[in-house]
């Protein structure tokens, strides 16, 4: 069954995108390829599998599209001319990737493509998503009727997007899987195991994906990214559900397997392809992965890469981030003042993590009062449930020493 | 992110209430109705309840592996919660956007409090 389900859900974006490609509206056809998939599910297991799976969905869906069509009067002699030749739709390399942009349109909010991205590409069942985004089914079956009648409105087309519109597009695609990939890669024992499942579908359509784009610098840094984080998943948390930090994770809990993969993956990759943001993250992601104890880690490698990373794409996690990395090479003393300067960013004044990265630092020039101070304004702020307990507890180791 | 939308019942609230006419009073309730259906079909919306009165409530506690509900304080108490929306949207602006259209923000104030969430966290 687990066979025959991969099989199904290697297959939907296909001939999704065959179907749509042919007759143009994401709504009907989206309705259709999932009757397919079902009546695939009943017959297949008995019948056997025929021998070109995704031409049997294309030929089912299209049947059963224009079915759907057919009850509406009003398109009734429109319908009944494509309904002559639902054999001629064949699949098309690359209809899968044309059907991710879709998904991906700039008309719909961040969220709206999260779930029409699983949905369409991913194949999940709207009882899936609601299930792994920890919401209501009928809250993610509105967002996805929604997206489609967003997409629909906007009048985009069944098409690659333009040379010009193209960086900006593909840059919202990766983004949309890296947020389906946070959102499974939780700290929570009680959600842990639906959402793994979001964790290994990021995953599974980035390999997709880099299969049809094998040449993308951004499109390889993203999966070495989500493969070299993911490795660590086994040692991230305790058994109660508690949060691991990176210095005190079990390494040898630690995927090996994985971490070649992504290892391999990001060298190759910086050695030929145009530098990115995301290959520049799985490159300190992988010197972490590397180090096989805490006080082996090469930081001054790391402190360049986040240098090279605030030019790429600046933002508040990157300046703290560089300021810990830079902590370990010159000292707390030295990474204190630059956190002042950068606190007084507005954009990150009210940032929570500036308490924690300060806590941190102070922690390590011995200070324990006033890392304590910090680290409960740290855990006091925070909306992360064990970050919040992981922040109470530095403040209590701080206390029991001083 | 989600986001719990509050709606306090105090002093304040029952005397805006006590002005209103019949008229208003049902335009109140069909904004709560409309507001809930313009949520469900953004596709923010998680749930929205409004809660019967307080005096109504049991107070539950274990002791001893024994449960005891009793009927509790309610006599002291001058506010109490009287509904909520729980919306998962992009973020606390689109949030306040969202209590604004609350028809008590209009009379006294609702409050907005971020959920806890389990997101990561790597030092």
């Amino acid at each position: 069954m687990r066979a025959l389900d991969d099989l199904l859900r290697e297959c939907a974006p296909q001939v999704l995108g065959a179907v749509v490609r042919r007759y143009g509206d994401l709504d009907t056809c989206e309705d259709a390829v999932q009757e397919a998939l079902l009546a695939a599910a009943k017959q297949w297991p008995v019948e056997g599998v025929p021998d070109s799976p995704a031409g049997w969905l294309i030929r089912v869906a299209a049947r059963r599209r224009v079915e759907l069509t057919r009850n509406e009067s009003a398109r009734r002699r429109r319908e009944e001319t494509a309904g002559r030749m639902p054999d001629a739709v064949e699949p098309r390399g690359d209809d899968e990737l044309t059907l991710l942009f879709l998904c991906c349109h700039p008309s719909l909010t961040p969220i709206s493509q999260v779930a029409l991205t699983l949905r369409a590409v991913g194949g999940l069942t709207t009882a899936e998503i609601a299930r792994a985004l920890l919401v209501p089914e009928a809250t993610v079956g509105q967002r996805i009727s929604r997206a489609k009648q967003r997409i629909r409105a906007s009048g985009a087309r069944f098409e690659m997007p333009s040379a010009e519109e193209w960086a900006a597009r593909l840059t919202a695609v990766l983004q949309v899987l890296y947020l389906i990939f946070n959102e499974g890669h939780t700290a929570s024992s009680g959600a842990e195991l639906s959402r793994v499942e979001l964790t290994a579908e990021a995953i599974r359509l980035a390999r997709q994906l880099r299969g049809q784009l094998p040449e993308d610098g951004e499109v390889a840094g993203l999966l070495a990214l989500m493969l070299l984080t993911d490795a660590r998943r086994p040692a991230r948390t305790r058994p109660d559900g508690g949060l691991v930090p990176l210095a005190e994770q079990d390494r040898t809990l630690w995927n090996s397997t994985t971490i070649a993969e992504g290892v391999s993956l990001i060298t190759g990759t910086l050695r030929s392809a145009t530098i990115g943001p995301f290959q520049v993250q799985a490159a300190i992601a992988a010197i972490h992965d590397e180090a096989a104890r805490p006080e082996l880690t090469d930081w001054p490698q790391i402190l360049q890469l986040y240098g090279l990373l605030r030019l790429l794409a600046p933002g508040p996690m990157v300046t703290l981030n560089r300021i810990v990395a830079l902590a370990e090479v010159d000292g707390p003393v030295v990474a204190l003042a630059e956190l002042a300067t950068a606190a007084a960013d507005p954009a990150l004044a009210e940032h929570h993590r500036v308490a924690a990265v300060r806590a941190h630092l102070l922690e390590m020039t011995g200070d324990r009062a006033a890392a304590r101070a910090q680290y409960r304004l740290a855990a006091r702020r925070t909306l992360s449930l064990p970050e919040r307990q992981y922040l109470e507890a530095r403040a209590e180791k701080n206390a029991e020493r001083s | 992110m989600k986001y719990l939308i509050l709606i306090q019942s105090n002093e304040r609230s029952l005397a805006v209430w006590a002005k209103l006419s019949d008229q208003e009073r049902m335009d109140f309730g069909r904004g709560h109705m409309e507001l809930s259906a313009e949520m469900g079909s953004a596709g923010v919306l998680v749930a929205s309840e409004g809660l019967a009165d307080p005096e109504l409530a049991k107070w539950v506690s274990v002791r001893d592996g024994r449960t005891i509900a009793s009927d509790g304080p309610y006599a002291e108490v001058k506010e109490h919660l009287a509904g909520f929306y729980l919306i998962d949207c992009a973020g606390l602006d689109e949030a306040v956007a969202w209590a604004a259209k609350v028809p008590d923000a209009a009379n006294t104030e609702v409050e907005v409090r971020p959920v806890l969430d389990m997101s990561q966290w790597d030092m």
